[in-house]
């Protein structure tokens, strides 16, 4: 019982660690808390939606393009909404813009296809198995899967390539970078890319995994993912997975073992006491500042 | 041939005018000191030639062609290359991998060139590290390339910048303050790695520099600064008997 729900909460953590890396990232870069991220992943989920439905794709094609579209959506949001302001006003201006893009997305979801819930057509069949006493499906293990397999590739993209050194290095110092003839527009907008299709790809498992979509999806799971963010240490790429993780189980156990009806309050109440402890996150850096 | 020549620059902050109508021509594998008190505008002379600030008035070629306007990373990539007075390495990246990122700017191979490991991309890499591991054994840091930066003293942080600089390959080095916070014995090392990678690389260097004996020794020409305005250029000898730059600067008795 115990080992299903952490296998339970590992499942919705991963997902809260996909859409929380887009977050860490964008901030270690431009201190911008990017809250229209929580919308990409709701297209994300759409798309995803639309390219099995009337497509008729499998899951894996479909998530790729979900993550293809989001990819674009992504940078477009970035050339539209915050790079106009960067550099010219100050950081609370994009965070206006970022809230603007939010509820534009959402809405324009909701006009194009209703604001109720659509229901994902069964796409794996559900069928469950034993590994020990452990009961599993299918669709759990795609998504610790897929999951798993986006961050490694994030983790060599970042350490092993020249477009990863050169995020690391604009994560330090911006300025420094473009002297060093790093095009920090072209990194910023990579890495909204790269945090957009990780958006996204969590939308989609998501979605079949509730078998529901709905434009407002975005605004919770953000906020969450978000919160995973920060319980990990903003602008780390490792605290974002280890925080996701945190938190799916910390909501789940809270579901299994205290009450469903306060889960949020839950995962959130142990946020905050993880953050008076240790303001920093998990897997955050210290700044002492000088004074 | 000059290398780099500023034509009538001028840099307006507000109202406070930081430099005031500047005209300066530097000369190619030359090393150019720039000296004048605090607040004199050395370092905003920098900020312009590397394209953190586009100048108020005034034209700036390098190697002949217009840099105005061209974004930071495009000159760095021209071939400019800097360190800061304040010293700006990225503290969390290993003392290679700072050098690494300093080649950013004249490596080619693409995120899907990297992802797929190509062979041309493979071979890039590995040029890439070889000259990382070059420049730190010309820096006298080959020993400490898996050091964070941080964890480097002054001194070394500094010949790091250098190295870092370096990366880039760049025609025309600019050095602020780099003898800043190190001893007398750590100048001298200076003074002969500024000579060397001028000699071995045949390259322009103008250094921002308080230290005179320092300057003395080692600039071919020198401009000092004064209030945003040049009041006086040549050579060493010129400098120290010039009565205005006595006055205003070196003092009496220097």
């Amino acid at each position: 019982m115990f080992l299903e729900q952490v296998l339970n909460g590992l499942t919705l953590g991963s997902t809260y660690a996909l859409i929380a890396l887009g977050y860490t990232m964008v901030y270690g870069i431009v201190q911008l808390i990017n809250f229209a991220h929580g919308e990409i992943y709701m297209f994300g989920a759409f798309i995803g939606l639309f390219l099995v439905t009337a497509l008729g794709l499998n899951i894996f094609a479909a998530l790729l393009g979900a993550m293809i579209f989001c990819m674009l959506l992504g940078m477009l949001v970035e050339r539209i909404a915050y790079r106009p302001l960067r550099g010219k006003s100050s950081r609370l201006s994009a965070l206006i813009s970022a809230i603007g893009v939010s509820i534009f997305l959402s809405t324009l979801m909701a006009l194009i296809r209703g604001p109720n819930t659509t229901r994902y057509p069964e796409m794996i069949a559900q069928n469950t198995f034993y590994l020990g006493s452990v009961e599993v499906s299918a669709l759990q293990i795609i998504i610790l899967v897929v999951s798993a397999l986006l961050m490694i590739g994030l983790q060599l993209l970042i350490q092993k390539t020249r477009i990863g050194k050169a995020m690391r290095a604009c994560s330090q110092d911006i300025d420094a970078s473009s002297l060093m003839g790093i095009n920090v527009n072209r990194v910023i907008s990579f890495t909204f890319a790269i945090g957009s299709a990780l958006a996204a790809a969590g939308g989609v498992m998501v979605g079949i995994y509730y078998n529901a979509v709905w434009p407002y999806m975005g605004t919770m799971a953000g906020l969450k993912a978000f919160a995973a963010a920060v319980l990990g240490g903003i602008g780390s790429v490792p605290g974002a997975m280890v925080g996701g993780l945190t938190l799916g189980i910390l909501e789940i156990m809270g579901v299994a073992y205290l009450s469903s009806s306060y889960k949020d309050a839950i995962a959130f109440a142990i946020l905050i006491l993880v953050l008076i402890i240790r303001p920093q996150g998990l897997m955050g850096q210290k700044i002492s500042k000088k004074v | 041939m000059a290398i780099l020549e500023l034509k009538n620059i001028s840099q307006e902050f507000g109202g406070l005018r930081a430099l005031d109508s500047v005209n300066l021509q530097v000369q190619e594998q030359d090393i150019f000191g720039i000296i004048g008190p605090n607040g004199a505008g050395k370092t905003t002379l920098f900020n312009i030639i590397t394209g953190i600030y586009v100048p108020t008035e005034g034209n700036l070629v390098f190697k002949g062609q217009q840099l105005n306007k061209l974004p930071a990373y495009k000159i760095a990539r021209l071939g400019i290359g800097r360190t800061f007075q304040n010293i700006r390495l990225f503290n969390k990246l290993s003392v290679l991998d700072n050098v690494r990122v300093g080649s950013h700017g004249v490596t080619r191979s693409t995120f899907i060139e990297g992802m797929l490991g190509l062979p041309a991309t493979r071979r890039e890499e590995r040029q890439v590290f070889a000259d990382a591991r070059q420049l730190l054994e010309l820096v006298g840091l080959d020993h400490k390339e898996m050091e964070y930066a941080e964890n480097l003293s002054y001194g070394e942080q500094r010949r790091l910048e250098i190295a870092r600089a370096m990366a880039l390959k760049p025609a025309l080095l600019l050095l602020d303050e780099p003898a800043a916070g190190m001893n007398a014995g750590e100048k001298e090392d200076l003074m002969k790695l500024i000579r060397l990678i001028r000699d071995e690389n045949k390259l322009t260097i103008i250094l921002v520099e308080h230290d005179m004996n320092l300057v003395m020794n080692i600039c071919e020409r020198i401009a000092v600064f004064d209030y945003g305005k040049k009041i006086a250029e040549g050579t060493p000898n010129e400098i120290k008997n010039n009565e205005r730059v006595i006055e205003s600067y070196l003092g009496v008795g220097v």
